[in-house]
């Protein structure tokens, strides 16, 4: 049968492409297995685009503008890049805390999956992939609904896609190792607990000055801030240094929570 | 060429010793056992050999490699059936066996190609379509099985390949698993039947409490541990052990069950003659060839299944 096939070269050798291939096979499973829910994809689009307008048209007609560093802008050009960073982080963590503990705890797929060729870092790398390829469609659909309507008023908010792309990685590393981590269902809880409060207070619904210094501080170290303020520079053609550090930010972060997954998914499974 | 190798090998979980220093080599083209009760060891040498659980002592190579460095080299040409199955319950039946060749790194067409003849050979080509949770015990086994083959390995894992399963569905596998054997693919599994063992393999360790306690073929190890056929006596009584005196000296050996005596002779029918002709009557007799059932209880003075 099988002949005996040389032995790969070592890891750090790969070529990216050939790198990305066992990754790729799991991407393939998860596209094949949404095409039997595909209705929980689509509902996925519309939640930011239901708070853009409830809150850029809705409360935007009773707040008008506001005040960002001496500039008056329309509430709604404000708050949409919010809603795309955060839909970014809402995406990511959807699909890699409650879809991932299914698969590690319940169907069994990874350990499966390891016993083909792959190992805890293509598994990492190809649950975070999928996540960014979905969240990738959901972006670039919101941000188009957002410049129809108006609320995107400069050419660079193309480059909020990649950002926000940036952003989900960040979330869906963090979130699969922080899945890693938990015993049952409820544990899911402490992830509701993590999201919320970022997702109300990162300079999302009015800007940072809004708080006192003390509390500026603390919004500042949250990485939904840095995501929303990166989205935002963009979008609003307010591009300076400080959205590299926000890039920075969000970089160490991604690679702290593909790290911890890699070596988690290796204690978890391979004992 | 020998594929697997193992000197000494142990595996701990913490200070639990589970796997307790065994010496297996298997060669190409062999079907080899492991055969032992639950919690003898099996599955954790089998996880060890599958690169999926870390050598904790002695001495591993699976096709000449270490496990511990190779693990995906040696994966990409093993094919594995785990105890439990665990399909892809998200995917329809055939879309296991493709999903499961491209983590092979296998191309989509090399992948088409093979699936049919694999459906035709686990007898699911009916049930291609369907969602697995559909699908009998029998057709899920059948199914892991052949999705372990999907890259055409040259070893096949199984660990207690037809547990669950009913008689005829059990014999339906095992016709499989000669078919893989006759075309060269070595088989390593893993067992509690000694029916199991003696229908699929050449040879085979008995483990006992993580050790081997026994190698040979099944027929070498009946006639080193066991006599050529057995007498079992079943009295009315609570505890056979109070017949034993009755049946003194004409057997090499008597063992006491439960339920019943067993008097291991050379010629059963000759000593059922001569229990009649003291004028003991058990309620029934039976004559049977020696098993492997009755080498482990020789081993280790304990059913394999309890
Ligand atoms: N992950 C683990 N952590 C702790 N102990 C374990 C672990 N896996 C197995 N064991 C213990 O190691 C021993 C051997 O288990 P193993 O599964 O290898 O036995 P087995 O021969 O396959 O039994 P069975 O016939 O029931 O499948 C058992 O006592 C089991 O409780
Ligand atoms: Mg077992």
């Amino acid at each position: 049968m099988a002949t005996g096939t040389t032995a790969a070269p070592a890891r750090h050798a790969l070529p990216f492409p050939v790198a990305m291939a066992r990754p790729a096979a799991l991407v393939e499973r998860n596209l094949r297995a949404a095409r039997h829910y595909w209705l929980t994809f689509v509902s996925g689009f519309f939640e930011p685009v239901f708070y853009l307008f409830a809150m850029g048209v809705g409360i935007g007609a009773l707040v008008g503008s506001v005040d960002v560093d001496g500039r008056e802008i329309p509430y709604a050009v404000f708050v949409a890049p919010a809603m795309m960073a955060t839909s970014a982080m809402n995406g990511a963590v959807y699909d890699s805390t409650g879809n991932v503990f299914y698969k590690l705890k319940h169907s069994k797929l990874y350990r499966s999956v390891l016993s083909t060729p792959l190992r805890p870092w293509d598994i990492a790398a190809g649950e975070i992939s999928w996540a960014l390829l979905r969240g990738l469609i959901y972006s670039a659909a919101f941000l188009l609904v957002a410049a129809v309507a108006g609320f995107v008023p400069s050419w660079w908010a193309l480059l909020a896609i990649p950002a926000c792309t940036l952003i989900g990685l960040g979330f869906a590393a963090v979130g699969m190792a922080a899945t890693t981590y938990m015993r049952s269902w409820n544990d899911m809880d402490y992830v509701q607990l993590a999201i919320l409060p970022m997702f109300l207070f990162s300079a999302t619904f009015y800007p940072l000055a809004t708080y006192p210094p003390a509390l500026q501080w603390v919004v500042q170290a949250t990485p939904l801030y840095h995501g929303v303020d990166l989205v935002r520079g963009l979008m609003m053609g307010d591009l300076h240094v400080g959205l590299l550090v926000h890039v920075g930010y969000l970089a160490v972060f991604s690679a702290l929570g593909l790290w911890a997954t890699t070596r988690r998914i290796g204690t978890l499974l391979l004992t | 060429m020998s594929l697997i190798r193992a000197t000494g090998l142990r595996k701990t979980f913490g200070d639990f010793v589970a796997v307790d220093g065994i010496d297996v080599e298997v060669a190409a083209g062999e079907s080899f056992g492991f055969l032992g009760p639950n919690g003898a060891g099996k599955t954790s040498t089998m996880r060890m050999i599958g690169a999926t659980s870390p050598v904790s002592g002695g001495e591993l190579t699976v096709f000449g490699m270490d496990p511990a460095s190779h693990a995906s080299q040696i994966k990409a040409r093993l094919g594995v059936v785990p105890q439990t199955d665990a399909l892809d319950e998200e995917l329809r039946v055939r879309e296991n066996l493709l999903v499961y060749g491209r983590y092979f790194g296998l191309t989509r067409e090399q992948v088409r190609a093979r699936t049919g003849p694999l459906l035709e050979f686990a007898q699911l080509t009916e049930k291609s379509d369907a969602v697995v949770e559909s699908l009998s015990g029998g057709m899920k086994r059948r199914l892991t099985i052949a999705r372990a083959l999907i890259n055409e390995p040259s070893l096949l894992l199984l660990d207690e390949p037809t547990t669950g399963l009913d008689p005829q569905a059990r014999h339906v596998l095992w016709d499989r698993l000669f078919r893989l054997k006759r075309d060269g693919v070595t088989l390593v599994l893993t067992t509690h039947y000694m029916d199991e063992a003696e229908q699929l393999c050449d040879r085979l360790v008995v483990m006992d409490h993580g050790r081997i306690v026994a190698e040979g073929s099944p027929r070498s190890l009946i006639a080193q541990h066991a006599s050529r056929e057995v007498l079992e006596l079943r009295f009315d009584v609570a505890d056979h052990a109070e017949r034993v005196e009755e049946v003194a000296g004409i057997a090499e050996r008597v063992e006491v069950l439960a339920d019943r005596l067993l008097l291991y002779v050379h010629d059963g029918d000759g000593a059922l003659e001569t229990v009649a002709a003291r004028g003991v009557h058990p309620l029934s007799a039976l004559v049977r060839r020696a098993s492997l059932e009755d080498v482990f209880l020789r081993l280790t003075g304990r059913s394999l299944i309890e």
